[in-house]
């Protein structure tokens, strides 16, 4: 069974169209990254997977229950206690952070998992200082996201959306806002989230690191997916659109 | 009449003052949160008349929206407004800051980058949960130095009931210099009123500060 399953999604923003009928799978275990233009599609395609947008066509479902669907213009997006369920199964890690300035790093990552998901304080204080460790930030439990850099807050974001136990995590092009130096650290530590078998969808301009990471990846275009594969069959299938793509970034 | 007499009668005003400012804010600040959600409410004609009710509070002057609340009920429905004008005072006054807290509140809450709400859903939290913890602090630190200037005016806008001859520090203030033919309970009442916002602005700085373990 597919952990992520996306069938036939469309997504239109004010009658322009974003997602034209894309189909995704994403089983457990697995990395795929999501590669392309600007405006290709690619953050819409994740913002649809996690319900911050809602889809216009198609049927999104995780572990085989149906989150959300549309059929004859009929919207249905599951609701209350399901909901909270089906929610808790993934994260997502926003391109600008998002943490919340008025908390310290220790309470962005410990508050969800102490009101929303009510785990005892003790065990999810243990935890995220594991988290923080596991991103090199052990001496910033204290610190507020404006002490920090970019790249530490986005660390700070991962370990935040991994205390929630997620079963697949999402991120939304992780080092965009980042400068080229601190790009690497933020790199590095998904990278050993690789290593630890978590289930992730990557939606990214860094190239290199999606061919070095990723089991599968999706090319999107126009709203398409216009190449699909391991990193060897994308980015060596001398695909014309690909290729003119990668040209850009001489990969 | 001695400058003793002056000043416990005109402490004896202030006292009142105080009473209608503390009361003033303590329905008006709540209040203007009502108002808020009644403003952006997807309930079109809460919205419209909400928007109407904000329009004519900011539109009409304060002194005005006193005599109205006071003399209307007797002027409309002959009812008794003997013993009726504190409350008169209180529902005029609260009435109208709470409009002017409204659209203080409804600047700083649209202020709060939409990423926010975004990550509190993506984490769990329910929509209240969202606001009471997410968003309503930061709003709080965003609207203080506005609603700092809203309580300085009001700490001014006090002396306005003397209009519905309320007896509080103004009043008292002119019946003396009318009485007395000096200008000096003026002085003396200028400056109750500059130590009072003194202490107030003061106040607001030390919350001010608290708050500013991060920007």
């Amino acid at each position: 069974m597919n952990l992520l399953e996306m069938k036939h999604i469309r997504k239109s923003f004010d009658g322009l169209e974003v997602l034209k009928d894309i189909s995704i799978s994403v089983k457990e275990g697995e990395i795929l990254s999501v590669i392309g233009p600007s405006g290709s599609g690619k953050s819409t395609l994740l913002r649809c997977a996690t319900m911050l947008e809602h889809i216009d066509g198609g049927e999104i479902s995780y572990l085989g229950e149906i989150a959300a669907s549309v059929k004859d213009g009929k919207e249905l997006y599951v609701k209350g206690e399901k909901r909270k369920q089906i929610s808790s199964y993934f994260g997502l890690v926003f391109q600008n952070f998002n943490l919340f300035p008025h908390y310290s790093v220790m309470r962005n990552i410990t508050d969800a998992p102490i009101h929303v998901q009510k785990r005892a304080k003790a065990e999810v204080y243990a935890e995220a200082r594991a988290l923080l460790k596991k991103m090199g930030l052990e001496d910033k439990e204290d610190a507020y996201p404006c002490q920090l850099s970019g790249g530490q807050c986005q660390r700070v974001a991962i370990a935040r959306a991994l205390a929630l136990n997620p079963k697949i995590l999402f991120f939304d092009e992780p080092t965009s806002a980042l400068d080229p130096e601190l790009t690497g650290e933020v790199l590095r530590v998904i990278k050993s989230l690789a290593d630890l078998k978590i289930t992730m969808v990557i939606v990214t301009h860094e190239m290199a690191f999606a061919r070095d990471i990723s089991d599968r990846i999706i090319f999107m275009d126009k709203g398409l997916v216009a190449l699909e594969g391991t990193p060897e069959e994308v980015f060596d299938a001398g695909h014309a659109r690909m290729q003119e793509f990668l040209g850009k970034f001489n990969v | 009449m001695s400058l003793n007499v002056m000043l416990r009668q005109l402490t004896m005003g202030f006292g009142q003052s105080c009473l209608i400012f503390a009361l003033t804010l303590l329905f008006s600040l709540p209040l203007g949160m009502v108002v808020y959600f009644g403003r952006v409410s997807r309930i079109k004609p809460v919205s419209w008349l909400v928007k109407i009710y904000i329009s004519i509070m900011r539109g009409t002057p304060l002194m005005l929206q006193l005599l109205i609340w006071y003399f209307g009920p007797f002027y409309l429905w002959k009812m008794n407004i003997g013993g009726y004008k504190f409350t008169a005072i209180i529902l005029g006054c609260s009435l109208n800051y709470a409009a002017y807290f409204a659209e203080i509140y409804r600047s700083g809450i649209e202020s709060i980058p939409k990423g926010q709400y975004e990550a509190a859903q993506l984490l769990g939290y329910g929509k209240s949960q969202t606001f009471l913890k997410i968003i309503l602090p930061q709003v709080i630190k965003i609207v203080l130095p506005s609603v700092t200037n809203e309580v300085i005016t009001l700490v001014k806008d006090t002396s306005l009931v003397y209009s519905v001859s309320y007896i509080e520090m103004f009043a008292v203030a002119k019946q003396i210099a009318a009485a007395q033919t000096t200008v000096l309970p003026f002085v003396i009442a200028g400056g109750f009123y500059y130590i009072f916002n003194f202490v107030v602005a003061w106040v607001m700085e030390l919350f001010e500060k608290k708050l500013n373990y991060y920007h």
